[in-house]
């Protein structure tokens, strides 16, 4: 018998296996299709204080293994989160939920987290400082080192659950990033968010997304994610969460290797709406293949 | 929504760039007309929605017209192909609205999901027009068929080559009196039909999709009810909450 089992900031999971804030919804669809229950958790739909639309259309396009998005945080807001989501959720996911924030301001990511803070359903905060999709919020907190840093200390003023900073590629240094979150107090970090890219419509010469720019996800990323998560191991103490491209169980031990102590799973949700369930099925097989006994031994085994 | 294998049992090009494919397998996922498909496909990561033109246990129609990558690569399976495919997705078109004589405007690969409405309509004792339209006489499709289920049926080519000259809106005036319009198309067609019908209807509308599930949010669009997912909520809206 192999053991899957690993902790992440002193909350047990069942297995390292969760998909990534923005290719699951709210659980919802996929507990439609098999019992979610099964994951390790989930991250929900990136939440922000007040509902929004999101981007014009299109906000997606197909790339070499894989896809860009340009969603630009859709969500109905945190209070609807609070008052109409969690209440359906407890009837079809009954484990601790991840739940992921967004801001355009310091104040509002803290006001956002506080009010999650009180949600017994909530497990973790996962706060995205990373978004490449919105203007004037998101990602321009986690490419400068001080206001990742400033968002990481407003949220830890106001909760108790244990904060992820979720982190953006797109800067010089993530482990410069990295370390100011851990500094400032983060209990664990999530990388990588989406990397900036764009793709243009040869028939209309214009870009295809409407926004321009998008997140690229999927596959063609699983290196740079692999390489970043190896990188921020060895310049944090803090458990981290990888992901980026993590498509099947053996890229899930992969990233392991390389230092996360969980691996969520993102894009790969939309092509294959049963990829996790599978994911998390294969572990026993490839862990006895690879001779793992203990899951949770692999984290970091690369260095 | 099921995610099955299906196989490809013929296909043929009945228009300029567009084909007719036939799927056997499990299609019980399917519920009415104007569904989707979403079809997986060696070599491209995200899978390609496509509208299920008719539906019979066992199998399925899909017909659809090559534009990119992805199409392309369909028109080249040979028969026999096993494909992934998410099945019973999209709302479809609520036909109990259709009141006695429904009106099916299609344009272009807007046609094929009102085949099997126009089936379904005509299988209730429905009197049902259909005005098509198409670019040129090369690009008309499945004129006969409709013909076949006893459906009246309206040609317009916009360079006048078949049928009407214009736009599927410039023969409403032959299309006679109607109770309910259902329509899919290219969106300036729904819209310039939006205009000019007198009834309430459904529209069907067509966007770039991630999951085609509700999973992703890439497909959003703004409703007078609120934001809706083209994939899941839609892709058939009700004519009265459209906001263009």
């Amino acid at each position: 018998m192999v053991n899957t089992k690993v902790t992440l900031c002193g909350i047990g999971l069942d297995n390292p296996v969760i998909p990534a804030s923005g290719t699951f919804g709210y659980g919802a669809e996929f507990a439609a299709l098999y019992d979610i229950d099964c994951l390790g958790t989930f991250s929900f739909k990136g939440t922000t204080r007040e509902p929004r639309f999101g981007n014009p259309t299109p906000r997606i396009a197909e790339c070499p293994d894989g896809m860009l998005n340009s969603v630009g945080l859709q969500n109905p807001g945190v209070e609807a989160v609070i008052a109409e989501i969690l209440p359906q959720m407890e009837a079809y996911f009954h484990k601790p939920v991840m739940a992921n924030v967004s801001g355009f301001s310091v104040t509002e990511y803290a006001e956002t987290c506080a009010m999650l803070d009180a949600e017994k359903q909530i497990g973790w905060l996962e706060v995205n400082v990373s978004c490449p999709n919105v203007h004037g919020g998101g990602m321009s907190f986690g490419t400068d080192p001080k206001a990742a840093a400033e968002v990481t200390r407003a949220v830890k003023a106001v909760t108790t659950k244990p904060v992820i900073m979720k982190l953006s590629p797109n800067v010089t240094s993530i482990t410069e990033i990295a370390k100011a979150c851990e500094d400032a107090g983060a209990d664990g970090l999530s990388l990588i968010n989406t990397i900036q890219g764009m793709r243009i419509d040869l028939r209309r010469k214009k870009p295809v997304l409407a926004n321009t720019f998008g997140g690229l996800s999927g596959p063609a990323i699983l290196p740079v994610a692999l390489r970043m998560v190896y990188q921020v191991y060895e310049a944090v103490s803090i458990p981290i969460v990888g992901m980026g491209g993590v498509s099947t169980t053996q890229d899930v031990v992969e990233m392991m290797l390389a230092g996360a102590t969980a691996v969520q799973i993102g894009a790969v949700n939309l092509v294959n709406p049963f990829a996790g369930r599978d994911i998390v099925n294969d572990l026993p097989e490839v862990m006895e293949k690879y001779g793992i006994k203990n899951l949770s031994d692999c984290i970091g085994g690369a260095h | 929504m099921k995610e099955v294998n299906l196989q490809i049992v013929s296909q043929e090009r009945i228009a300029r760039d567009v084909y007719k494919m036939i799927l056997s397998g499990d299609t019980t996922a399917v519920t009415a007309p104007g569904q989707f498909v979403n079809v997986r496909l060696d070599g491209l990561y995200l899978r390609r929605p496509i509208s299920v033109c008719d539906w019979q246990p066992e199998e399925l129609t899909l017909i659809y017209k090559v534009v990119g990558k992805g199409t392309a690569q369909m028109a080249s399976l040979p028969d026999g192909t096993v494909l992934s495919v998410l099945t019973g997705l999209g709302n479809g078109y609520d036909l109990t609205k259709s009141g006695e004589r429904p009106l099916l405007l299609g344009g272009g690969v807007g046609v094929p999901p009102l085949y099997l409405a126009a089936k379904l309509l005509r299988a209730a004792g429905k009197t049902v027009t259909a005005v098509l339209g198409f670019n040129t006489a090369d690009d008309v499709f499945y004129q006969d068929e409709f013909r076949a289920l006893g459906v009246r049926t309206i040609i317009t080519t916009a360079d006048g080559s078949c049928g009407t000259r214009g736009f599927v809106t410039d023969a409403l005036a032959d299309a006679g009196d109607y109770s309910y319009v259902y329509t899919c198309g290219p969106e300036p067609m729904l819209k310039a039909v939006y205009n000019a019908v007198e009834t309430s209807g459904q529209f069907s509308f067509e966007e770039r999709m991630g999951c085609g599930f509700g999973a992703c949010m890439g497909c959003t669009c703004k409703t007078k009810y609120g934001s809706k997912r083209i994939c899941t909520d839609g892709p058939v809206l009700e004519k009265e909450e459209i906001v263009w």
